[in-house]
């Protein structure tokens, strides 16, 4: 049956002309040719099969002939004047010759390794010799076989590290990571609201508060300042029982409606137009949140517990320049550099020795808790426990599940 | 009729008469782009959503194989999703065609005697792509949230209960997909009835057909193709968008599209197989709908 042939004369022409180059047995073959040609161009695409596979192999390194190191973090993480300078850094290069270019790419864990597995799988450079992640990202790409071992030699400053920072579980002795920064993640409120302030995450749950309150997206965060709450050693051993009877007090917040929402970075905006008034928040964002909008909101640990969490340098497999990258990390450890850093970030440095330096500098930061915090309050704070790969995966999905409303 | 336009009045047929080999050159680089940014990435995918984990292998490991159970998995976790997404999308494209009809008929019918006017409208409607599609977005957040005058002035006159809120609600979701999505409707739209003959009108009055009649039996069979390429420019995206409806913007935990639950697999749980299922399933539902729409509106022209 063949269709009448439209009226516009440039359609209809078009159509004749499609009509005459017919389809032809060789046209056919053409045809399987191309398609055949796709599939294997996609076979060749990264994703397929990898299981027990070797890993990559580390880079080559160049650091004696090519002088450059390049470094990604995330944003507002280093010092920086109003030229868009980073005046630790340019110190840094003056010191060394090397030249360090500071990128702001990472914006969140998942996406920055969404960004990169591929290249990583392969062994490829990923444009940084160094990036600062977080503990369990750090902890996923060394069960990968992603990063190079570190040269202690080469970090002679290592000592300088608080002693607890030395030893984490996801990397025994340090081997492939080692901190930039650490942070708390703690309730946080409206002062203006409430000026009696809140103690502990039960406080959130407070029928006045119905729909004003915000949790993070990260996980490791909220459900470890919850379960806290409940309870639970997060440092210690715990199972799906405790998560799970964590996830139901979530999920139930979630659905009457006492949550209003789950964010990541953007969190800040809430508390800021006033539709979040209390919050699990991390730390640092609440001190810089403080200075730019008006002095409006308070930060605590929660009485039963909050979290802490540290950023790591790691040294990516593809990357050439591991020396270079393990000098700047190197440089870094000074406790002066760190005091310097400290004071604009506003989160926890790994330097021992860092206040003493900070009393030169800014001795009203000294005092400040979020940074130089006394032991007492580090009592009061705890790492999310390392987790395995199949739980990873099966908190994760419960996690998730929720944010979506699944 | 949509590319009359392009046609010469008394142009005869000029089909031609051979395959030019030239046409094939110039052919080339398009359909060389489209093998490898279009086919491959398809064959791809289709590939990944049939994929299975390895055995005890880590997050995000994944072989070939042919498991189709991908697909009803996704669709009983994730159903309710599918159906807000293509709902809230067909929700947004009736009001943005309830909005930009009447600015459109304004612009290019009404406006033709003052045609600064009708630039300046023209520029109007434009205007708000000068600034991100995400700033705007987040602007409206702010001006929607609980302590802004909106909510507290709806509050204030009673129009909204004490303890209600805007953001984070599918109203708000809607509401951005349809503002995010009114100038990919209003275009088109202006395109068509700018150019259309206002002596018609006339005629259909002088047949003694009642404004509404003349509206309905001449004006909007006369711009279908700015109603149909306007309803396919917002309906396509709204349905994929992952912006609006996000926690980070006007959405909620009970507002999430498909977009953001393919976002989450892909991005945080690394599930990739249910991610590309999921994403075969947007693109076969929305050809679907498309093929059937066009059907019936009677412009395969179009396409």
């Amino acid at each position: 049956m063949t269709k009448p042939l439209p009226e516009d004369p440039f359609i209809r022409s078009l159509v004749i002309q499609a009509q005459r180059s017919q389809f032809t047995r060789r046209n056919m073959l053409k045809g399987a040719g191309i398609g055949a040609g796709a599939l294997a161009l996609a076979a060749c695409t990264p994703g397929g099969t990898t299981g027990g596979s070797t890993g990559p192999k580390a880079a080559k390194d160049k650091s004696d002939t090519d002088k450059i190191v390049r470094w990604d973090n995330w944003a507002l993480y280093l010092d920086v004047d109003s030229n868009g300078h980073y005046p630790t850094l340019e110190a840094f290069e003056k010191q060394t010759g090397i030249k360090a270019t500071y990128t702001e790419a990472v914006d969140d864990n998942n996406t920055y390794y969404g960004k990169v597995k591929d290249q990583l799988k392969l062994g490829q450079d990923i444009g940084c010799d160094t990036v600062c992640l977080t503990d369990w990202m750090v902890d996923r790409w060394i069960r990968f076989g992603y990063t190079q071992e570190l040269d202690d030699a080469m970090i002679p400053n290592k000592k300088n590290l608080v002693p607890k920072l030395l030893d984490v579980s996801f990397d025994p002795g340090r081997k492939h990571s080692l901190p930039w920064q650490g942070g708390f993640a703690g309730i946080a409120w409206n002062k203006d609201h409430l000026p009696g302030g809140l103690t502990s995450v039960s406080d959130l749950w407070d029928p006045s508060l119905k729909g004003r309150v915000g949790v993070l997206s990260e996980m490791r965060d909220t459900m470890g300042c919850i379960m806290q709450d409940l309870g639970t050693q997060i440092d210690g051993k715990w199972g799906d029982a405790e998560f799970t009877a964590a996830i139901d007090v979530l999920q139930k917040q979630v659905s009457d409606g006492q949550i209003r929402n789950i964010k990541g970075n953007s969190y800040k905006q809430d508390l800021q137009n006033g539709d979040t008034l209390a919050a699990i928040v991390w730390s640092g964002d609440i001190t810089q949140l403080n200075a730019e909008a008006g002095d409006h909101w308070a930060f605590a640990l929660p009485s039963k517990g909050g979290t802490l969490w540290n950023d790591n340098f790691l040294i990516p497999i593809g990357s050439a320049h591991k020396k270079n990258a393990e000098m700047l990390i190197n440089y870094y450890y000074n406790p002066e550099v760190a005091a310097q850093v400290a004071a604009y970030v506003n989160y926890i440095p790994p330097v021992a020795g860092t206040k003493e330096a900070m009393m030169a500098l800014d001795p009203a930061l000294a005092d400040n808790q979020l940074i130089f915090p006394t032991e007492a309050t580090l009592k009061n704070a705890h790492v999310f426990r390392s987790l395995d790969s199949a739980e990873d995966q099966k908190y994760n999905a419960q996690f998730q599940a929720i944010l979506l409303g699944a | 009729m949509a590319f009359s336009a392009f046609a010469t009045g008394t142009a005869k047929e000029q089909a031609p008469r051979r395959k030019s080999k030239i046409a094939l050159l110039l052919l080339l680089p398009g359909i060389l782009y489209l093998m490898l940014f279009f086919l491959v990435p398809l064959v791809s995918l289709v590939i990944t959503s049939f994929q299975q984990p390895v055995p005890y292998g880590d997050i995000g490991e994944f072989q070939n194989a042919f498991k189709w159970e991908n697909y009803v998995d996704v669709v009983n976790t994730y159903g309710e999703h599918i159906f807000r997404s293509f709902a809230y999308a067909i929700l947004a494209t009736i009001f943005a065609l309830l909005f930009s009809y009447p600015l459109a008929y304004f612009i290019g019918v009404k406006a033709r005697r003052w045609p600064l006017l009708q630039n300046l409208m023209l520029v109007l409607v434009i205007a708000p792509f000068f600034i991100s599609f995400l700033l705007r977005t987040l602007a409206w957040k702010a001006i929607l949230s609980d302590e802004s005058f909106v909510v507290t002035g709806l509050k204030a006159l009673s129009l909204m209960a004490p303890d209600a809120h805007f953001t984070g609600t599918p109203a708000a979701v809607i509401f951005g997909l349809t503002y995010n999505f009114i100038p990919f409707m209003t275009l088109p739209l202006y395109s068509t009835l700018e150019r259309l003959d206002t002596r018609l009108l006339e005629a259909g009055s002088d047949l003694y057909a009642k404004p509404a009649m003349t509206f309905f039996k001449v004006t909007v069979p006369l711009s279908m193709s700015g109603i149909v390429s306007g309803v396919l420019l917002t309906f396509i995206p709204a349905a994929g968008d992952y912006i609006n409806a996000s926690r980070d913007f006007l959405g909620g935990t009970g507002t999430q599209m498909i977009g953001n639950v393919i976002e989450s697999n892909f991005l945080v749980t690394l599930n990739y197989p249910a991610a590309a299922a999921l994403s075969i399933i947007l693109m076969a539902v929305i050809l679907v709908m498309v093929t059937v729409y066009v059907k019936r509106s009677g412009t395969e022209d179009l396409l």
